[in-house]
């Protein structure tokens, strides 16, 4: 009896050795509280692309947009895509699911905000849907652990913006995240492909901290009402008449080009191109 | 029962590190005396030295262009750094050539430029930036007994984390956490997280998070976190002076 037993444990105990490579490798659960410390929205000014490596098209099409579309009822709340989460000004709620039987983890899922919806993390192995498959606001994520470092594939946005202030993603945009934990900060780090609409991959990372204080899994409700927009406009700005592309110039002394997201400005030499603080009106 | 006892004994280290995420990598304490550069994690043993650029993709207008005096967006200033922000003079840094004062171990890898990070000796990492020329050591070894002098860079231990590397510098001199004024006190410490990730188009990113604690200055640790891309040689290495503005 007692050597039958200690198969058992032992078997137990094994199954737990093996099983660990497919498991979590650092608990990532918990509520994680933003800090804030890095401007990562971008939205204080309507024309703030900075940092944004959008390519022609792109830079066009951000031009082009006005923030009174927000005012039409049915873009009131069409929310921001899964990339918002390291931007937005949030924290991190995250919970797991498990399987019953076997203990391992199936999904990991950022909770939902007024305006970013939940982002689920699938564990299990399952494959992203076909190309033709449905494009949602969070689109489909896939992930897998990297020895500490849960990584996360995002597919299936709709298309919609890579910025509040207008920089356009496409529906081919595609987002890793890399969760890297050191004791209590969570780095989140992004990287955000679009053909269409990026020159080159937009690289960001966004820290939280651990918190005992419980965050909501989700925000509140959003509700649409009259703001005052026509129903028969779409509030936009043809090309060359954007009211706003020298404000951050003037308020700022950010050149234009800096403004308006060229891929060169995101490189430090560009910084021999700035004329120094004060000279920039 | 032997079984049970060499399944435990292969798990243990796995039980330990999963109740401790942050607690460093089976025998990281020790590396010290034996070789830093040897026993780093595979992962970065590989691709952590090289020249790294910084991607300034965020706070791009606190970094890029010297922020006017006053705009301190994000940063959980005292009230007392805020008076002494207000009064930031660059004429006054330049005219006592202090114009380092925002090339600090706390706000160093937050500006635009190109690193180089290289093994000085078996258990020393030397990182060089280009703009303001200046030297970071980390130190695998024990720190001294005694401080020392305060210097712009501090003293920075150094330690493996799983597939990470941890400093902490401390025993700084005053600088600035932007290059507007806004202060950190010789008390502040950086604690910095170093981890790597593959780039999308080939050769690796660099994550550096910084937490900086300053009791005098700060109502709350200051974190953030930038991003650098390896670059395949040292042809765009540009050293260039600390400016003030």
């Amino acid at each position: 009896m007692k050597g039958s037993n200690a198969w058992i444990v032992g078997a137990v105990l094994l199954c737990l050795f093996v099983c660990r490579t497919a498991t979590a490798q650092v608990e990532i659960t918990g509520s994680w509280a933003a800090r804030n410390h890095e401007s990562l929205t971008g939205d204080g000014l309507p024309v703030d692309f900075t940092g944004i490596p959008l390519n022609d098209e792109g830079r066009i099409r951000a031009l082009s947009y006005s923030e009174s579309q927000l005012a039409m009822e049915e873009r009131q709340c069409q929310g921001w895509p899964a990339f918002y989460l390291v931007q937005g000004p949030f924290g991190l709620k995250i919970w797991s699911d498990t399987d019953p039987l076997k203990g391992t983890v199936i999904s990991y899922t950022i909770g939902a905000w007024e305006d970013r919806a939940p982002l689920t993390i699938w564990m299990d192995g399952r494959p992203h849907p076909s190309k033709y498959a449905e494009h949602t606001r969070a689109g489909f994520t896939t992930g897998t652990w990297e020895g500490n470092t849960l990584v996360a594939y995002t597919t299936h946005m709709k298309a919609g913006f890579l910025r509040k202030t207008g920089a356009p993603s496409s529906d081919e945009a595609t987002m890793t995240l890399r969760f890297y934990r050191h004791g209590d900060i969570l780095t989140v780090l992004a990287i955000i492909e679009d053909p269409i609409y990026l020159a080159e991959a937009w690289i960001l990372s966004r820290s939280f901290q651990l918190s005992a204080m419980p965050l909501p899994p989700t925000g509140p409700p959003c509700v649409t009402a009259y703001e005052g927009s026509s129903v028969q406009t779409a509030p936009h700005y043809l090309p060359e008449k954007n009211p706003f592309v020298d404000e951050m110039t003037t308020k700022y002394g950010v050149p234009r080009e800096a403004a308006t997201g060229k891929p060169e400005t995101i490189y430090p030499e560009y910084r021999k191109k700035i004329p120094p603080l004060g000279t920039v009106r | 029962m032997r079984i049970v006892c060499i399944a435990s004994l292969f798990m243990l280290p796995f039980i330990a590190a999963a109740q401790n995420p942050g607690a460093p990598a089976p025998g990281a304490g020790n590396v010290a005396k034996t070789n830093a550069k040897a026993s780093a994690p595979a992962q970065l043993q590989q691709d952590l030295t090289g020249y790294w650029v910084a991607f300034v993709t965020e706070d791009w207008r606190f970094r890029m262009v010297t922020p006017r005096k006053g705009d301190y967006q994000a940063v959980p200033m005292t009230e007392q750094a805020r008076k002494i922000a207000n009064a930031w003079d660059p004429a006054a840094d330049e005219a006592s050539s202090d114009q380092c004062k925002a090339y600090g171990a706390p706000a160093i890898m937050r500006l635009p430029a190109r690193f180089h990070i290289s093994w000085q000796d078996d258990n020393t990492l030397r990182v060089d930036s280009d703009s303001g020329m200046q030297t970071r050591l980390f130190h695998f070894n024990s720190p001294p007994s005694s401080p020392g002098e305060r210097t712009r860079q501090g003293y920075s231990t150094a330690q493996w984390q799983s597939a990470a590397l941890k400093v902490v510098t401390t025993n700084l001199r005053s600088g600035y956490l932007r290059k507007n004024g806004i202060p950190y006190s010789e008390n502040a410490a950086a604690k910095e997280y170093f981890d790597i990730a593959p780039h999308p188009s080939g050769g690796q990113v660099l994550v550096v998070t910084t937490i900086v604690d300053d009791p005098l200055y700060l109502q709350q640790p200051f974190i953030v976190s930038s991003q650098f891309k390896k670059e395949a040689d040292g042809s765009k290495w540009d050293p260039t002076p600390c400016t003030v503005r």
